[in-house]
């Protein structure tokens, strides 16, 4: 599976454990419109952890937390290996 | 005025009852002729009004010290098998220590301790002693880390809720714990079952659970004792089948509706209680009808056991309670009116009280306080989870997010983890705030308990 659906597929499914109804989920959709709050982002980003090994926005103290989905998914695609 | 009586262990043992044992894994005791022979070597004259390290590797050389040096000594401090040796000098001076009982006795030479006696075996004939004094028993408290608070007790504190429920009648029990009886729990055991007039059966921590229970079956072991994480791992191993107790008790953690349903079905003829003690608040209350935590009106005063909630935490008065700490700079043990701040935290629903955690366990999730065994309690009572730890895990969103290990229920089929996982979640958020619902939950073989029983916290 690549890390794009890994991601997308952890998205979907937290959205549906928290009753949240995503829009489609495009690059550009800024992660605000996703409907997920704060808890949600660190319930996905402690996830993909798990699923990936990486969690991208300790490894890197500046990373600026993304601002789209399509920013979201690259920052698991960039991570070194 | 004639000075009040005093009683000590040896007062509860004679040679009128017989086919009384004490016993572990290598060696059966009669306790019969116990105060005929001693595990001093004959020496315990020398230890009279002395203030006694107990430091000995097997609970059987323990138990029968304890019974020659109640009512002689001044104090006898008990040391647990996992005490860390690092902290025996700041105990040995707290304690004031004048005497050791070892089996180790190289080790002492030249630590500047003035007497050292060896406690060995077989044992020696003797003449019987007499009780002279009240021995003050000091107990460690098992925190976490640091050197370890000496609680002070006398033996009739220690003894006062096995009193006042009287003695059984039929048969004289044969009582086990999975406990160490150096410690409060396990203590508490083996006093009931030197006043009871019954036997008592060891645990031994190089023995596998299905080795120990066949001991515990071969004894016949009427009366059982041990955490909720004991009891937890005896029913995964399933080496409960046949093995039939009369009574068994739970206590030194929170006692959850899981477990005790748990205990039910394993044990239908048995009766199941779980009780609420401490090493410093003493034996509070037993509870017998077979649901978690205790009803509303144990609160005020009920049998000399004064109970009361002052933020969220339970506070007990009683005869019962450690009367001290004891050492060079010992924090007062109680507040002003006398009470021990048990720091277990308690939450009024209905008629009843239910322990939600321990003060000092608290995670912080985001900035919000969560206690970690509200969330296992909702996952425990899942059919297929058998036992589970909540903690927190680092989050670069929030600061903090609740994750879950989860131990299945013996016999569960591991194609079923993602449908589990999904039903755990769903109950944890029906039943918790949304913060406390585990971001992660992780299907684990085993977790951690500490020597005293207790599920390992490590994070908190």
């Amino acid at each position: 599976m690549s890390v794009r659906s890994k991601v997308i597929d952890a998205i979907q499914q937290i959205a549906k454990e928290q009753h949240v109804t995503l829009p489609a989920l495009s690059d550009d959709l800024s992660l605000h419109e996703t409907g997920f709050d704060s808890l949600a982002f660190a319930i996905l980003v402690a996830r993909l952890e798990d699923e990936t090994g990486v969690d991208p926005f300790t490894i890197s103290e500046d990373a600026a937390f993304p601002a789209t989905v399509g920013d979201f998914v690259r920052a698991y695609e960039n991570v070194p290996a | 005025m004639s000075p009040r009586e005093i009683f000590a262990l040896r007062d509860h043992l004679g040679a009128e009852l017989t086919g009384r044992t004490l016993s572990d894994a290598q060696t059966c005791m009669s306790l019969t002729d116990i105060l005929s022979q001693s595990v001093l070597g004959g020496r315990l004259r020398e230890l009279s009004g002395r203030s006694v390290l107990l430091k000995l590797s097997d609970q059987l050389r323990s138990g029968l010290a304890m019974i020659e040096l109640d009512g002689i000594a001044r104090r006898m401090l008990l040391c647990p098998p996992d005490l860390n040796p690092s902290h025996l000098e700041a105990l040995i001076a707290d304690a004031e220590i004048d005497a050791v009982v070892t089996d180790e006795s190289d080790r002492w030479a030249g630590t500047g301790v003035p007497l050292i006696v060896t406690a060995q075996l077989p044992l020696e004939a003797t003449a019987p002693a007499k009780t002279e004094r009240a021995t003050e028993w000091l107990m460690l408290t098992s925190g976490t880390s640091g050197v370890p608070k000496i609680a002070g007790h006398t033996l009739e504190a220690l003894t006062g809720a096995i009193v006042a429920e009287g003695t059984a009648r039929g048969p004289a029990p044969v009582w086990a714990t999975f406990y160490d009886i150096r410690r409060y729990g396990g203590l508490q055991i083996f006093l009931r079952a030197v006043l009871s007039g019954g036997s008592m059966v060891l645990s031994d921590p190089h023995e596998t659970l299905g080795d120990h229970v066949a001991r515990l079956k071969a004894r016949g072991v009427s009366h059982i004792s041990g955490t909720p994480s004991h009891w937890r791992k005896l029913l995964m191993s399933g080496s409960a089948a046949q093995f039939a107790p009369a009574y068994v008790r739970l206590s030194g953690e929170i006692a959850d509706q899981a477990v005790l349903d748990g205990l039910k079905a394993a044990f239908p003829n048995s009766s199941v209680g779980h009780a609420y003690a401490s090493t410093e608040a003493g034996v509070g209350f037993a509870v017998n009808d077979g649901l978690e935590g205790f009803p509303a009106d144990y609160l005020g005063n009920r049998n000399g056991v004064e109970m009361k909630v002052v933020e969220g935490s339970l506070r007990i008065r009683s005869t019962r309670t450690a009367h001290a700490y004891v050492g060079r700079n010992a924090a007062a043990l109680t507040d002003d009116d006398g009470f021990v701040d048990s720091g277990d935290i308690v939450e009024l629903r209905g008629e009843r009280y239910y322990f939600v955690g321990r003060r000092g366990g608290i995670i912080n999730i985001g900035g919000l306080k969560v206690h970690p065994e509200e969330i296992e309690a909702v996952i425990n009572r899942h059919p297929d989870a058998r036992m589970s730890r909540a903690k927190s895990r680092k989050s670069p969103i929030t600061g903090g997010i609740v994750v879950a290990d989860v131990i299945l229920t013996e016999g569960t089929d591991p194609a079923r983890a993602k449908e589990i996982r999904d039903q755990i979640l769903e109950r944890c958020r029906a039943q918790l705030a949304s913060h406390k619902v585990p971001a992660v939950i992780r299907f684990v073989e085993a977790l951690d308990v500490t020597p005293a029983g207790k599920l390992a916290r490590t994070d908190a």
